[in-house]
């Protein structure tokens, strides 16, 4: 009787953890399917200070960023894992799952392996991975 | 294929934008109460949405040239800003965990690159 909510506490977690998860695919899926959709764009290589002073370009690119298919449901899937991520969230501690979160940038860079392009790891690019991917699991944690 | 430093750029400077709009949204979400008329007039709120939309908008630029193996792990430089903002602005301490994770990403981030030229 005395361990219904403990029990409970744990299906909770899990189902965040799970939902949490799930996050990660989603948004490196979501990931992928911007850059396809950006480069199918085109147009000219618009560099920072460029974009900073003629606004037109920035126009121009966003003009073909709102007509693109891919770059429409890939930044809605963004909108729907935001959504499942605020959810898994309520009344739970952000930085707790920073391990999982971090997973993300495996899922991007193994998805962009195989479905993109050009891309290609080495030995320097897999070390920075896993760095960054350590670096967030280790914000999170007390002390 | 080799990705531009241009490319580089236009994604750290996104994510940087985009650590505004954080700060925005939580002061946003500081001001709510739970009606819809509040909600509407949440010029914080709106505020942040609107970061993130122009720093999606310079990410966009980014990753249209180049490789996303490279560029996507830039965004994580993005957590040195929050961290950072979360102490100016919301008075968070920084702690050892943050200060060492922190300097993890930044060997990444400066790993990624090594292995880009």
């Amino acid at each position: 009787m005395f361990d219904s909510p403990v029990v409970d506490e744990r299906a909770e977690a899990r189902r965040s953890f799970l939902l949490v998860f799930s996050c990660t695919v989603i948004g490196a899926l979501a990931q992928i399917l911007v850059k396809q959709g950006t480069s199918q764009l085109g147009g000219p290589h618009i560099t920072l200070s460029q974009a900073l002073g003629h606004p037109n370009l920035v126009a121009r690119f966003c003009l073909g960023v709102i007509t693109n298919l891919k770059l429409f449901i890939g930044y809605g899937m963004y909108g729907i894992n935001t959504f499942l991520m605020a959810l898994a969230l309520k009344g739970r501690e952000l930085s707790r799952l920073y391990p999982i979160i971090a997973l993300t940038y495996v899922w991007v860079t193994i998805l962009s392996l195989f479905v993109l392009p050009g891309e290609h790891l080495n030995f320097f690019r897999t070390a920075g991975i896993a760095f960054i991917v350590g670096g967030v699991s280790v914000l999170g944690m007390k002390k | 294929m080799h990705t531009p430093l241009s490319s580089i750029i236009l994604v750290l400077f996104g994510s940087f934008i985009g650590s505004f709009g954080a700060v925005f949204l939580k002061m946003g979400a500081e001001h709510m109460n739970g009606s819809l008329a509040r909600l509407l007039t949440n010029y914080w709120l709106a505020t942040g949405v609107l970061l993130y939309l122009l720093s999606s908008v310079f990410y966009m630029m980014g990753v249209s040239q180049g490789q996303l193996t490279v560029l996507y792990p830039m965004v994580s430089l993005g957590y040195i800003w929050a961290i950072l903002w979360a102490r100016i602005f919301f008075k968070e301490p920084f702690t050892r965990a943050k200060i060492g994770g922190l300097v993890m990403i930044i060997c990444g981030v400066a790993l990624i690159n090594l292995g880009n030229s």
